[in-house]
């Protein structure tokens, strides 16, 4: 069944995961949009502020964002994001941990502009295997409102 | 790479140009967010983005791509002159990212870094913090992408 605007009320909505990142995938990323030392090299990455070998923060987000698909936005009438609100990365995401990520939200209003639509906003918080937190988003996605309900409201 | 002292509030570069293929928007999508508008042409075409869109998450990580190119051709010639090169350390975080129009197949996108504030850190004083504001511009001259970064800088003369 379709996710629609109605389906999302503000609170927590689910938790997805757990995703396990390998060690390849981390580098692979890394060397092509992220290629600092950090990400890449070992020894250089044991001397910086991360303390090892960490994956580009980017990547975490890529990561959330396939999390998210897979966990509810691959079967809700999601028409895309206008952007992201605030994103924090608050720990290094290490190559060989696993990920779960809790998705709250953290409000859901009818567009004005676009009154067959709703905005969500989403909350969501990665964290590893250990419970640390290591990403924090809120985003807004635009969803479609039931055909029924929004005719209602609009006619 | 720069070092904190070398920056000041409204230094802007530009840090260079990719163009968004089809076969490369598909590819990420594949990989990290497999919504049909970034996969298919005609889901595209009928979609609020009116073609074969590119990710979000590929845009900012194809910016990201540039900043880091951008900083390390400063670094190798940091290098070539002799000076000292200075080593970026991580970024805490982002706000206000906007999408603001979509990115379509076949768009070449140019990106800039404009710095907006700088302070030393107070936890770490051998570090500086600084935001900037990084934007993507497509080949009509149109804005398409903007957020405000933060991350952290070595300052010259705090080797530890």
């Amino acid at each position: 069944m379709t996710l629609s605007f109605e389906d999302f009320s503000p609170g927590r909505f689910g938790t997805f995961g757990p995703r396990h990142v390998t060690r390849e995938e981390v580098l692979a990323f890394a060397a092509e949009y992220d290629p600092q030392p950090m990400h890449l090299d070992e020894e250089a990455a044991s001397r910086s502020m991360l303390g090892g070998l960490s994956a580009s923060g980017w990547h975490l987000c890529s990561i959330m964002m396939r999390m998210m698909f897979d966990g509810f936005i691959g079967r809700t009438a999601s028409l895309g994001s206008p952007g992201v609100n605030e994103l924090r990365w608050l720990a290094p995401l290490r190559p060989g941990d696993d990920i779960t990520l809790d998705v709250d939200i953290a409000e859901a209003r009818v567009s004005k502009s676009r009154p067959q639509t709703g905005i969500v906003t989403l909350r969501g918080v990665a964290r590893n295997a250990a419970g640390q937190q290591l990403c924090e988003m809120i985003s807004p996605v635009i969803v479609k409102r039931r055909a029924d309900v929004a005719s209602g409201q609009a006619g | 790479m720069p070092f904190f002292e070398d920056m000041e509030i409204g230094q802007r570069r530009e840090v260079g140009s990719f163009t968004f293929t089809a076969d490369a928007i598909k590819a990420f999508a594949a990989q990290f967010d497999p919504q049909r508008f970034h996969l298919d042409e005609e889901a595209g075409r009928q979609s609020l983005f009116g073609g074969l869109a590119a990710s979000g998450w590929h845009v900012g990580s194809v910016c990201m791509k540039l900043l880091v190119a951008d900083g390390q051709h400063q670094a190798r010639e940091a290098a070539a002159r002799g000076e000292p090169v200075a080593v970026w350390g991580p970024s805490p975080g982002f706000r206000e990212l906007r999408w603001i129009r979509p990115v379509l197949a076949g768009d070449t996108i140019s990106f800039a870094s404009e710095i907006e504030s700088l302070r030393v850190s107070e936890k770490r004083p051998q570090w500086g913090i600084v935001q900037a504001r990084h934007s993507g511009t497509n080949q009509r001259g149109e804005a398409v992408y903007s957020l405000q970064a933060t991350a952290f800088v070595p300052r010259r003369n705090a080797h530890s």
